[in-house]
């Protein structure tokens, strides 16, 4: 009966979100405040109902009832509890539940969160992001319902994908889908603002924290995701420019313009154009991920069901949404009113060059993923774009942008001084000069790309550490002076500063792969192999039955200067249920650098093993989360945030003022 | 029942919430958000900013003036205010918006969970099914303890060999293939298991005897040259290749070496029958056109003094109804139909899917 009552309150949900949809829009129109009064009502009856259904559904899976056909497909009775719950959505069925759930999480948030957006704005906003939960929610029922039920149910289930049987699966997708469809609110309120033609810095304001909550989120999932599959995959790395991969990375791109610009507009009043520009293109490449993990156009651990019913309904979702939000904006951009001017230096000026940057970056990974799905389809030739087409396309643009952050900042509102804002940074720049040099001279060299990349990565970090320290000290001030300044700023300075830095963290974590080292090997137990500065010696093997599955484990011991410092497990797992194996990796985590073992086919020759010793490897992940603390301590700032102008020099004239300005139109 | 009342209460719920915001007369206004309170929120920043030194006042000025230029632009372009709540306009509006939820939701709801939901339908968890009484447990229930058994013990090959069987039986042969494998590795090879080893090896490539199988097969026909089944299987992958001749012998040689009351006969005998058609089949199809048709003539009559002989054949009557049909001799249709249903009188059920069957192809029965 639990079942049955959240597919009723699934259904349900849908009916109210047509609600949400149509009556708020008529109310906005009609300006009529009752009517748009439902949309926060509505909006939380669907969030109620979606829950409750998502709760049945988890229910269910708990308590292994196999007469839900999406429960026999993905789960075992035997599996422990965590990966019941997990495996809803560790499949197609499950994870369009969770991703309507979170669709409809934003809507009942923006209802309850009533003073930050003024009423009709908010009411078109309910209305669109309605229109998205009715989408899916069709889809969901029409074609992939996970309530299908089974009248003569098997005795077990089929068990679920023994890869996604793993805590990376509790937090991976739960934080990515917070992310993707955290944009989807963006996009509900630039559609809004084209809807009603009326943009400004309130605009800005209602939509800014929906943007930082997105974007911290995406951030989190794209490094667990990352993480996931450095442990789980057992090749060593943890970015593979795989279609899937590119597919979130793309989104977080443009969300990290999209950021930017709506910063510019709410303290500046300027980009406002190509702030809703991009507001529909990362939802619109938020939903082309969707489609493309979703569709089977693509074929990985992510497409769990391929089926050409269900890529064609979400191609038409893709469609709609898309084109239609580009039709609105060519529709009504144009009624737009354009803001402020600003000189080509300064910080708006910056931020334009971070957003471009951005942006062809974003399209530089566009062009990696779909050109080879394009050529494909066209032409049936297969081919692969892997890291070369990235080390020549993506990292100097990447690069570019982080020597550009610390000169960004220091740079001032509306008209900046380009020599101040360097001899402001010379201090930063010769800090981060000695120290990766320092670093290059502890390691005996390394290639040129990955010293270029570690200084980077350093001046990015100090220049971050620099934006607090530059705006509490002032020369002859006492400690305690300056730590209460510090303290006393804006926590949204905070929380730009914690994000940069966060971004160095992580660019110096990617850099020091450069110097990791990799072993293969096979071995006998008791025979050591080097790898960088330790030795893994094999000690035993052994094999156990662990709830639904059987492992082969191999203990290593690593050894420093002949002493044991850690033991570590690698192991091969048998899942009988679906008769497949997965490896395991052993990592052993010594200061911020891992040692990671993966094991290979035992051979004549002992056991093969690869080695791997990944120097400050654990920085690429601290840094990301880092960076998303910095999106969430600038997301608990609810001031205003307020640009400071620096106006023009009075000696010179009105006109030759402007001229001299050499006018950046807002656009 | 009671979860129909749920569902009503659901609704109702939902109902109620969205016309909740109808039925009230005026709007709270609070939470405005608008230009004059968005102007004031900016100067006390600028403000506090100031105070606390990190703008300076040059700039704070500045700040304040751009601020009052924004409000200024800003209210000349404001939106109208909202509309007065009591006119009679308002009142209507309220009253269709109160229709289109009242209607809406329950028929946009009870259509669609009318169409995909199945509320008689109740739940059977794991902790149910394992409380339930061994007899009122199903195969499935019995197939599943003896699989969690067999995952604590997978070196119980008595077990293996209890469950291989009732996986074939259940149409899960790929099951049946690797628990045979395990029967095999962990009690030794007989001729019979490599011969159900090679059963479900064909199970589970629909029916076609590969090269492995074929192996196994020949492994178990010679450890045991009396047993059926790998001289049946053998003779399916002779028919395979192509030697028809060959197999319909090994066929009949089995047929004739088989004890009059083996349950395995009927198999034996479709196959040659099967492979008698097919060579009449290609006979036929060689043969000249009206050749062709007199031959299909001649099996049909064939197969209408079979039936005569021996009338308890229901699909035997429907192939002729059918052929009659097909060739176009209507009358003769309904004359077989009748003889049909006659002699099937005595399973009144047969009888009676006869007739359907005829009624479809649009035959209807007529005494001779």
């Amino acid at each position: 009966m639990i079942v049955e009552i959240g597919h009723y309150a699934l259904v349900l949900a849908l009916a109210l979100s047509v609600i949400q949809t149509v009556l708020p829009f008529w109310g906005a129109r009609a300006r009529d405040a009752s009517l748009m009064g439902i949309g926060p009502v509505a909006a939380v009856g669907v969030f109620i109902c979606v829950a409750i259904a998502f709760g049945a559904l988890t229910w269910a899976y708990v308590t292994s009832d196999f007469t839900v056909r999406n429960v026999v497909e993905n789960s075992h009775s035997l599996k422990p509890l965590l990966f019941r719950i997990t495996g809803l959505w560790g499949n197609h069925e499950g994870s369009m539940l969770l991703w309507v759930l979170v669709v409809a999480l934003f809507g009942a948030l923006l209802a309850v969160a009533r003073n930050m957006a003024p009423g009709v704005l908010r009411a078109d906003a309910l209305a669109v992001q309605g229109l998205i939960s009715v989408a899916f929610l069709t889809f969901i029922i029409s074609v992939s319902n996970p309530f299908a039920r089974l009248v003569a149910p098997p005795a077990e289930g089929q068990d679920l994908n023994p890869i996604l049987q793993d805590i990376g699966l509790a937090i991976h997708p739960p934080l990515l889908y917070i992310g993707y469809v955290g944009f989807s609110l963006v996009f509900a309120f630039a559609a809004a603002a084209l809807i009603g033609g009326r943009i400004d810095a309130i605009w800005a304001r209602a939509v800014r924290p929906w943007c930082l909550i997105a974007w911290a989120f995406l951030t989190l999932g794209i490094a667990m995701g990352s993480y996931w599959a450095y442990y789980e995959l057992g090749w060593g790395g943890f970015w593979f420019w795989d279609p899937v991969e590119n597919a979130s990375f793309m989104p977080w791109l443009s969300g990290t313009a999209l950021l930017h610009s709506i910063l510019v507009m709410e303290k500046r009043d300027a980009l406002k154009v190509w702030t809703i520009l991009l507001a529909i293109l990362t939802f619109s490449l938020s939903l082309l991920g969707a489609f493309l993990v979703r569709s089977g156009v693509l074929t990985s651990v992510h497409a769990f069901a391929t089926d050409p019913g269900r890529g064609l309904f979400i191609l038409a979702i893709l469609v709609f949404f898309i084109g239609g939000g580009f039709a609105l904006f060519a529709w009504r951009a144009p009624l737009l009113k354009t803001g402020g001017l600003f000189a080509p230096v300064s910080r708006e000026g910056a931020l334009v060059v971070n957003n471009l940057l951005l942006a062809t970056a974003c399209a530089t990974v566009f062009i990696g993923t779909l050109y080879p799905l394009a050529l494909e389809g066209l032409t049936g030739d297969k081919i692969s774009v892997g890291p070369p087409f990235y080390d020549a396309t993506f990292v100097p643009l990447a690069m570019a942008l982080l020597l550009l952050i610390p000169f960004g900042q220091a740079l001032a509102w509306k008209r900046g001084d380009l020599a101040g804002a360097v001899s402001r940074l010379l201090f930063v720049m010769g800090l981060s000069i000695v120290a990766c040099l320092a670093i290059v001279f502890m390691q005996h060299g390394g290639p040129v790309l990955a010293v270029i990349g570690l200084w980077l990565g350093i001046f990015v970090f100090v220049g971050g550490v620099n934006e607090i320290l530059s705006r509490s000290w002032k020369r002859g001030a006492s400690l305690s002076v300056v730590l209460r300044r510090a303290a006393g700023l804006p926590r949204s300075a905070w929380g730009a500063a914690v994000a940069h830095a966060g971004v160095g963290v992580c660019v110096i974590g990617l850099a020091a792969q450069a110097w990791s080292i990799e072993t293969l090997a096979s071995v006998r137990p008791g025979q050591p192999l080097a790898v960088g500065p330790y030795e893994v010696v094999l000690t035993d093997s052994f094999s156990r039955q662990v709830a639904n599955y059987r492992e082969d484990v191999a203990r290593f011991h690593v050894l420093q200067g002949g002493a044991i410092i850690r033991t570590v497990d690698a192991s091969k797992r048998f899942f009988p249920a679906r008769n497949t194996s997965t490896t395991e990796a052993g990592i052993s985590t010594i200061g911020l650098g891992q040692v990671y073992v993966a094991l290979g086919d035992a051979g004549e020759h002992g056991l093969g093993v690869r080695l791997y010793w990944k120097p400050w490897v654990l920085l690429i992940w601290i840094g990301a989360v880092i960076a998303a603390i910095g999106g969430a301590l600038s997301f608990s700032d609810r001031r205003l945030r307020v640009g400071a102008p620096t106006r023009g020099r009075r000696k010179q004239p009105a006109a030759k003022d402007a001229t001299a300005m050499a006018t950046v139109a807002a656009q | 029942m009671a979860i129909w009342f749920i569902f009503a209460l659901m609704t109702g719920l939902a109902i109620g919430a969205v016309l909740w915001p109808l039925s009230r007369r005026a709007p709270a206004p609070a939470g405005q958000v608008d230009e004059r309170a968005f102007y004031e929120q900016r100067l006390a920043e600028i403000n506090r900013d100031a105070g606390s030194g990190y703008i300076s006042a040059i700039e704070a000025d500045a700040a304040r003036a751009e601020a009052a230029r924004r409000l200024l632009r800003e209210s000349r372009s404001a939106p109208m205010g909202l509309a007065d709540g009591e006119s009679e306009y308002a009142l209507r509006r309220r009253r269709a918006a109160s229709a289109i939820a009242l209607s809406t939701i329950p028929l946009v709801t009870l259509a669609i969970y009318g169409a995909v939901g199945s509320p008689d339908l109740g739940s059977l968890t794991i902790a149910e099914r394992r409380a339930r009484p061994v007899a009122q447990a199903d195969a499935g229930d019995l197939v599943a303890r003896m699989e969690r058994h067999l995952a604590a013990k997978p070196d119980d090959g008595a077990g293996w060999e209890l469950l291989a069987p009732v996986y074939l039986r259940m149409g899960r042969p790929d099951d049946a293939v690797k628990a045979w494998a395990s029967v095999l590795k962990l009690r030794g090879e007989t001729p019979a298991r490599l011969a159900s080893y090679g059963e479900a090896l064909v199970a589970s490539s629909n029916g076609v005897v590969e090269s492995f199988a074929r192996e196994l097969f020949e492994r178990a026909a010679k450890g045991d040259p009396a047993a059926p089944m790998p001289k049946f299987y053998l003779a399916v992958a002779l028919a395979q290749d192509g030697d028809m001749d060959g197999a319909r012998k090994a066929f009949e040689a089995l047929l004739k070496s088989a004890p009059p009351d083996a349950p395995w006969r009927a198999a034996v005998e479709a196959r040659i029958e099967g492979l008698q058609r097919q060579a009449m089949a290609k006979d036929i199809a060689s043969a000249p056109a009206e050749a062709q048709q007199a031959a299909i003539a001649g099996m049909v009559q064939g197969l209408a003094e079979r039936l005569k002989a021996n009338p308890d054949n229901p699909e035997g009557w429907r192939t002729l109804v059918r052929s009659y049909v097909v060739l176009g001799r209507k009358t003769e249709a309904g004359a077989a139909l009748a003889d049909g249903v006659r002699a099937l009188g005595a399973r009144p059920d047969e009888a009676a899917r006869l007739e359907a069957f005829a009624r479809e192809l649009g035959v209807h029965p007529k005494t001779p």
